[in-house]
């Protein structure tokens, strides 16, 4: 899902990262109001263990590969505006130096990954757990629902931007000039991998994740409410 | 033990296992993810390199390409599962770094 530099015209790398600017610095604002000094190292291992979890690359056999993003689990425990920080922060250093994503692109990549998927995960886990108890069952289900759907939701957003390239920046003999396949291929493409395969990879690392919690230290699932208070 | 120091053994081991995201791909003959592919790879597809595209490609030499060191292009799996997770171990490093500093920045003082 990490869309390289030559992929996007110009157009929609800098409509990206013109979207992305104002959201990061909102993050800031946000997490400057909420962030409690203990919260820091929840705030680093979310950004590490979404940095980890893109390198496990899942084969479709004799296919593609993809990856979880981590980026619902990070929403859920430290609440979604500190988790578009901490996805960004994994994002930007897997492009700067790993040269995965491109740098023009980190601003499509952001807001797909970073705000898209944390905000679609981070609301559709609060509106299916409820008022339930921090340690129920349903929240492991609300926690995969929403990995999975979250997930599929930034492979739509991606695949859009990747389709309309051949729309946007053609040559007069009709080549397209960044990404050669339209909204037809890409769509179907990108999201027919991630319901297929990858969207239950999300799912079952976020709801393992928070089942691994609620046992260990349900509190941790509780800063959510002291992030949003 | 704390929590947090549970989940950073867990991001160790995680580290450790990393270089399956390498070697199951190449088991099961998956290649690039969708959108991700190379300038070979892309006339392959569709029978031409986009211009614009061609520009842009290489715009960015990043100082670890693919999680692996330059030039290792050709290694065997060892070699490169090894460099795989000392990318992890950089990028981790240099990701909480930055976490961390952000953190201290943004977070109330208590």
């Amino acid at each position: 899902m990490h869309i390289p530099d030559g992929y996007l015209g110009p157009a929609t790398s800098g409509v990206m990262y013109a979207a992305m600017l104002p959201i990061w610095g909102l993050a800031a604002r946000m997490v400057k109001e909420t962030l409690n000094r203990r919260q820091v190292p929840l705030l680093a291992i979310a950004a590490a263990f979404s940095f980890l979890i893109m390198m496990f690359n899942v084969p479709i056999p004799g296919g593609t590969t993809g990856h979880a993003v981590g980026a619902v689990l990070a929403a859920i425990l430290i609440g979604p505006w500190a988790a578009c920080i901490a996805v960004s922060v994994a994002l930007i250093v897997q492009a700067l130096l790993f040269g995965d994503g491109g740098i023009t692109a980190i601003g499509a990549n952001c807001f797909n990954m970073a705000f898209i998927e944390v905000f679609a995960g981070y609301y559709i886990y609060k509106v299916i757990s409820g008022s339930s108890a921090i340690t129920s069952a349903r929240r492991v289900i609300a926690a995969g629902i929403a990995g999975y759907a979250a997930l599929n939701l930034a492979a739509l957003t991606t695949a859009i931007m990747f389709g309309l390239q051949p729309l946007l920046q053609k040559t007069a003999s009709g080549e397209s000039l960044y990404c050669p396949y339209g909204l037809g291929v890409a769509i179907p493409a990108m999201l027919g991998e991630h319901l297929l395969i990858f969207g239950w990879v999300e799912a079952i690392v976020t709801a393992l994740v928070v089942k691994y919690l609620q046992k260990q230290d349900a509190r941790l699932l509780e800063t959510l409410k002291e992030v949003r208070a | 033990m704390k929590v947090t120091t549970k989940l950073w053994i867990g991001i160790g081991i995680l580290i450790l296992l990393s270089p399956l995201g390498l070697i199951l791909p190449e088991r099961f003959k998956a290649g690039d993810a969708w959108g991700e592919w190379g300038l070979d790879g892309i006339k392959e597809l569709v029978g031409y390199i986009p211009q614009g595209l061609e520009k842009l490609a290489e715009l960015w030499s990043a100082p670890l390409p693919d999680y692996a060191f330059k030039g290792w292009e050709e290694k065997g799996l060892g070699s490169l599962s090894f460099a795989y997770i000392i990318s992890a171990i950089v990028g981790i490093a240099v990701v909480v770094l930055a976490a961390f500093l952000i953190g201290k920045l943004l977070s109330k003082k208590e």
